[in-house]
């Protein structure tokens, strides 16, 4: 057992294993986001649920935390180790799109994009929620949510960064999840099915959060 | 044919390298790459210059000697072919090529194009064998029944002749196909059953070791793989050093 936590297969786990929670944790953030756009009582509900039951608070919110810190930490550990690997002296020519996709060879890019995504998030929902409960202690507001999230997306700076980073976000699933299952082992018979269904998630689930963002952004600018 | 060559010159492995312009014509397209650097080397030698080094011996495309990098990809340009079995027809008349040794910090350089891969020999004494009684009484292999799927997959496994195209290709420099493709030419066969355990943990250690990268799943080795070994047996290689740690 030690010798597999040491293991460069280990830190391969790590990530897979910390990807697929952070898809899994994506898609219900998606069906909770979409119920803003087609039933905002259910919205400011389930975000109440989620904003005050202690163990979603306390419990599930710092294995969130977890999960993001560790995959990205490892992400660039492994990219260090990767770099190094290559040796002091790099190609003179190198052709990676003969044979890779640049999705692929660029997840760090995509990461990192990912990462800068998740700074502007915490700093536009999860601070303020943090400062509204816990600094300025306000009473318990059920009905809030809707108009503060819908608020959020009028400026086109801040629609168009989150729709640039959900673009990024699909391209980093769509190696990612599939990749995911072959570091854990799975490549077999339905490893067809298992890329289609990847494939369709990490395009959909990005294209929907894109949807909410644009629909948000624009329904302010009629009203 | 006329050609421009750009190759990595580099007098020995602590000596710095670097790359050099050499224009080489009488190429016909029926030469292997490796004859046109015959042709050139006798060029060099009847100017009194150092030949360019270069690792080769069966030309057959079966031994695993012959590397080379050729225009940013490992063996050049053709698929399932080895650098001895690509043909000089697959470039064109005025064309530059780039010519580089295979760069890993696991693989140095030796001289000019030749790399010391003994890292994979050592990852293959690892654990890339069955310990077997030779004293008269072994089994026939061909007595014990194998299942047929498990027999195919374990010889396209045992097809790798670890030349190592797969670390030149891949972004990280792993050698997770090679590792892969030696733990599963045992991992499918009643015979490497015994020592399945240790085989895949010790490969594992000495690729790790060695100074390999991370495999990310790129999928550039299997496509550069002049033997098409198939990314299947790296989900093999993980399964079974899952299984195998777990089990203590």
């Amino acid at each position: 057992m030690s010798a597999l936590i040491k293991s460069s297969l280990a830190r391969k786990v790590v990530m897979a294993l910390s990807g697929l929670f952070l898809v899994f944790f994506l898609g219900q953030h998606f069906v909770i986001n979409l119920t803003s756009v087609i039933a905002p009582d259910l919205f400011n509900s389930w975000s109440h649920f989620m904003g005050y039951n202690p163990l979603v608070q306390y419990l599930l919110q710092p294995i969130l935390i977890a999960g993001v810190v560790i995959h990205f930490v490892m992400g660039f550990v492994l990219e260090l180790q990767n770099r190094a690997a290559r040796g002091a002296v790099k190609y003179a020519s190198y052709k990676g799109s003969a044979n890779a996709s640049w999705i692929s060879r660029n997840m760090l890019i995509s990461g990192a994009v990912i990462l800068a995504f998740l700074g502007l998030h915490f700093y536009d929902f999860w601070l303020p929620e943090m400062a509204y409960k816990y600094l300025e202690s306000n009473p318990e507001d059920a009905t809030r949510y809707h108009e503060e999230t819908v608020h959020k997306f009028e400026p086109f700076w801040r629609t168009i960064i989150y729709v640039i980073s959900f673009v990024l976000l699909a391209l980093h699933l769509l190696h990612g999840f599939a990749s995911s299952f072959q570091t854990m082992g799975v490549n077999n018979k339905y490893s067809a099915a298992i890329k289609t269904f990847t494939k369709v998630y990490a395009i959909a689930i990005p294209a929907g959060f894109i949807f909410i963002a644009l629909y948000h952004h624009f329904n302010q600018i009629t009203h | 044919m006329k050609l421009n060559l750009k190759i990595w010159r580099q007098q020995d492995a602590k000596s710095k390298g670097k790359m050099t312009d050499y224009a080489i014509s009488g190429v016909e397209g029926d030469m292997s790459f490796l004859e046109m650097l015959d042709v050139l080397n006798e060029q060099l030698i009847n100017k009194g210059d150092e030949p360019v080094v270069f690792d080769h011996d069966c030309r057959e495309g079966i031994c695993g000697s012959c590397s080379l990098m050729i225009n940013g990809e490992p063996h050049g340009p053709d698929r399932m072919v080895t650098t001895c079995q690509l043909h000089m027809r697959k470039f064109s008349d005025g064309d530059t090529i780039v010519i580089e040794p295979f760069r890993a910090k696991a693989f140095p350089v030796i001289k000019d194009l030749m790399v010391d891969r003994s890292s994979f020999d050592r990852i293959q004494q690892a654990g890339g064998y069955v310990s077997v009684n030779t004293s008269g009484n072994t089994q026939d292999a061909n007595s014990i029944p194998i299942e047929k799927d498990n027999a195919d997959d374990a010889f396209y496994a045992a097809a790798c002749i670890g030349c190592g195209a797969c670390v030149a290709a891949c972004k990280n420099a792993s050698a997770m196909l090679f590792t892969s493709a030696k733990v599963s030419q045992y991992a499918l066969l009643p015979q490497g059953q015994v020592e399945a355990t240790e085989r895949v943990q010790n490969m594992v250690r000495q690729m790790d070791l060695e100074g390999f990268g991370n495999c990310t799943n790129t999928g550039a080795c299997e496509i550069e793989c002049p033997k098409g070994i198939s990314l299947e047996n790296i989900a093999r290689l993980n399964r079974e050093y899952y299984s195998a740690n777990l089990k203590g």
